[in-house]
């Protein structure tokens, strides 16, 4: 563990994010998008138990946040999920470019 | 008299408005007649009692008539001193008028109850009627200048909504209209007179305000020392509010809205027209007259000169109409300025205050003669279904009561002793006499064309030819009239000959004190005699059938024509606001409103309209889109404070 510097941890979550932008942008799938927004919540996870560990290894508030930032995610997921089946109710997809009528 | 009894006065017609209007229609249309009738009987009787407890019992302290004020409320305090209040007042001219009020009042609903007859919107009128009892007692009863404003326009709502009660005729339409604008009109003159008054005086209370104004106070010293246009502000604000008092009383050249507010039903004119609406701006003078005579001679002055013109001149023009209520209108106009001018010579007290007692008298007097004139009228055009001279003639024979009736009421206008208008003719024409003499001399004048314009009436309606009717089976269905509209042709006629032998002086003075009225032979000839003079030419003219009247009017043709066209008052004005007004202020200003209000207004709207065409395609719809301008708006902020901090 010692052998693990911070700035390999951050790396590793910065391209945990960037990799789900680049999965919220382009893919037109809304379970992929979704899955897309749960990889960004994560790198923002291991940020915070990087930043813990590394910087106040004697507090837990991090991991506190962590466990907080878990649990939204799964009530985001549930809310997410139940929209996607109504949009697929109405349009019979769930592409996303489907779903447009909301705008001029 | 407690003050909540003598509020029930102007109370009960209220409440009979407000029951026959909100429920005439749908439930009561069969006895909203009754239900306005005896309520006005009630406040009649009631006024009468008043009346009599004020000048015979509690009214006179120390043989002099006081001013009491009654349940008095403030209504909206501007400052401890000027304030709204809504209360009682009682003196002798609101004792008169209120008695005057009710009764005429009670004749015409009495009459109506036949008149008007099978009218589709019967309880609608009644209301109305009601409506007009109400806001005409609240006049006459205000302590506060600014109530006498607000019931003075309650009024003007109350005639127009009258006038207009057959709203299927365009001319009933274009009366009422005529009649509310004008008269709001110098309603806005009453409306600034108040002010300046309010202003000067600090106060809007009628008691204070004449206190103040009559004595020696720094109210009336600053309101006679500041001027503008070289009139003392005091003279602004008395002729300002006489101005009021002119539009309402249809005084030269605020007239024009009388004669054609003879589109309503003949009962309303009666009442509105003749006997008590017209002459509220006489009792706004004399409400005020201590201020006026007192303080400000000047505008007294103008009252006099307003009201002998105004009666030289409406008695010029009724001489040559022929519709016959529009010669009454004329008429009433003509005894209005009667009234006017009386106050106007008047003196303040004693001797002098002959002209303010006379005036009231007339008025009294009139209310009765009038009211008669009027009805008569009513029953003539009820039988004949017309209302110009050449359809009638000959009616005696068919309509007695009235025949009797209206030569008693024209009689009385012509000031033939012993009938009622002599005696307050008389009494006027002695105060103009003893204080000018040209007034009197026009004022003499006027009342032989009085009589002759009268009797051409009387004798074109009942004499001169025979009469056929036109179409048997519209005409010949009714008698004379119901008993409902005989009857206070009666009882008007008794009070008409009768009202002269009333000991007004003892009542109604200018100071409260009783005025001992002196009967001056050598006066009271010339008047007669002219009244007879105009009388014997009317019957030498209209008596039979003969082509007399068509050579007099030949000889004066240019006079005549003007008459018959009303001096061309109304085509003055219509010049006036068609093309002065119209031409020169309505159109531009109508351009302005077009183009540079209503221009930036539609800039404003066309522009939003077309920044939102331009930028609209941001809204697309497509997620992702928005999520692209989300994260580049973050790494944006990013940069920016990156850059910022170092």
């Amino acid at each position: 563990m010692i052998g693990v510097p911070l700035t390999h941890i951050l790396f590793l979550s910065t391209a945990l994010f960037f990799i789900g932008v680049f999965g919220f942008l382009t893919r037109r799938n809304m379970i992929t998008m979704l899955m897309s927004a749960e990889l960004m919540l994560n790198s923002v996870n291991i940020n915070f138990i990087a930043f813990n560990k590394y910087l106040f290894g004697h507090q837990l508030d991090g991991v506190f946040f962590t466990l907080f930032l878990i649990a939204i995610a799964a009530a985001e997921a549930a809310v997410a999920i139940a929209i996607i089946i109504n949009i697929y109710r109405n349009y019979q997809s769930i592409d996303i470019d489907d779903a447009d009528t909301l705008k001029f | 008299m407690s003050a909540s009894i003598i509020a029930l006065i102007p109370l009960v017609p209220l409440a009979s408005f407000l029951l026959l209007g909100l429920f005439g229609r749908k439930y009561l249309s069969a006895i909203s007649g009754w239900i306005g009738t005896l309520s006005l009987m009630f406040s009649a009787g009631l006024s009468l009692v008043t009346a009599y407890n004020y000048f015979f019992v509690s009214g006179k302290v120390n043989g002099v008539y006081q001013q009491i004020t009654l349940a008095k409320f403030t209504w909206l305090a501007f400052s401890p001193e000027v304030s709204i209040d809504m209360g009682l007042f009682l003196d002798p001219i609101s004792m008169m008028m209120i008695v005057i009020v009710t009764f005429i009042s009670l004749m015409v609903h009495i009459y109506s109850l036949g008149y008007m007859k099978g009218e589709e919107r019967f309880a609608t009128y009644y209301a109305f009627l009601s409506l007009f009892t109400f806001s005409m007692l609240g006049l006459v009863l205000s302590c506060n200048i600014f109530q006498i404003y607000m019931f003075w326009e309650l009024v003007g709502v109350s005639s127009y909504l009258l006038i207009s009660f057959y709203f299927d005729r365009p001319s009933a339409v274009a009366a009422s209209k005529k009649a509310f604008i004008v008269t709001r009109f110098a309603d806005l003159g009453f409306l600034i007179g108040i002010l300046i008054l309010a202003f000067g005086a600090h106060t809007l209370d009628f008691k204070t305000l004449i206190e103040k104004l009559t004595t020696a106070t720094p109210e009336l010293h600053g309101m006679i020392s500041s001027s503008f246009l070289g009139l003392s502000a005091l003279t602004w604000g008395l002729l300002l509010v006489f101005a009021g008092g002119a539009g309402k009383s249809a005084m030269f050249p605020l007239h024009i809205w009388l004669p054609d507010a003879m589109e309503g039903p003949t009962p309303v004119s009666a009442l509105i027209h003749a006997a008590t609406m017209v002459v509220a701006g006489v009792y706004l003078v004399a409400r005020l007259f201590p201020v006026f005579v007192m303080s400000c001679p000047g505008a007294l002055q103008v009252v006099a000169y307003v009201g002998i013109f105004s009666s030289l001149f409406a008695a010029v023009i009724a001489c040559t109409q022929t519709d016959i209520k529009r010669v009454l209108a004329y008429s009433t106009m003509s005894q209005i300025g009667y009234m006017m001018f009386a106050l106007g010579v008047s003196g303040y007290s004693g001797e002098g205050g002959l002209g303010f007692t006379a005036s009231m008298f007339h008025l009294f007097t009139h209310a009765m003669f009038k009211a008669l004139l009027f009805l008569g009228a009513g029953s003539v055009i009820h039988y004949v279904h017309s209302n110009e001279m050449k359809d009638m003639g000959g009616l005696r024979k068919y309509m007695p009561v009235t025949h009797i009736t209206f030569l008693i009421a024209c009689l009385a206008i012509a000031g033939v002793p012993p009938f009622s208008g002599f005696f307050s003719k008389e009494e006027i024409l002695t105060a103009a006499y003893h204080s000018n003499k040209a007034i009197y001399m026009i004022a003499l004048f006027t009342a032989g064309l009085t009589a002759f314009y009268m009797f051409r009436l009387y004798f074109s309606i009942f004499w001169n030819k025979e009469y056929h009717a036109h179409d048997e089976s519209t005409d010949a269905h009714h008698g004379e009239a119901p008993w409902t509209m005989k009857l206070p042709l009666l009882l008007l006629s008794i009070l008409a000959f009768a009202a002269g032998f009333v000991p007004f002086g003892q009542f109604v003075s200018s100071d409260g004190h009783p005025l001992a009225s002196e009967f001056h032979l050598a006066l009271a000839i010339p008047p007669v005699v002219i009244g007879l003079l105009g009388i014997i030419l009317a019957l030498v003219m209209y008596r039979g059938q003969n082509n007399l009247s068509e050579k007099v009017s030949g000889l004066f043709s240019y006079l005549y024509q003007a008459a018959y066209r009303k001096f061309y008052i109304d085509e003055i004005y219509l010049f006036i606001t068609r093309k002065v007004i119209f031409n020169l202020i309505a159109v531009p200003s109508a351009w302005v409103d077009k183009n540079l209000v209503d221009g930036a207004v539609n800039l404003s709207a066309s522009m939003t309209g077309e920044t939102s065409e331009l930028i609209k395609g941001w809204q697309s719809g497509k997620m992702q889109q928005y999520a692209i301008w989300f994260f580049a708006g973050v790494i944006g902020l990013v940069i920016m404070f990156v850059c910022m901090w170092y």
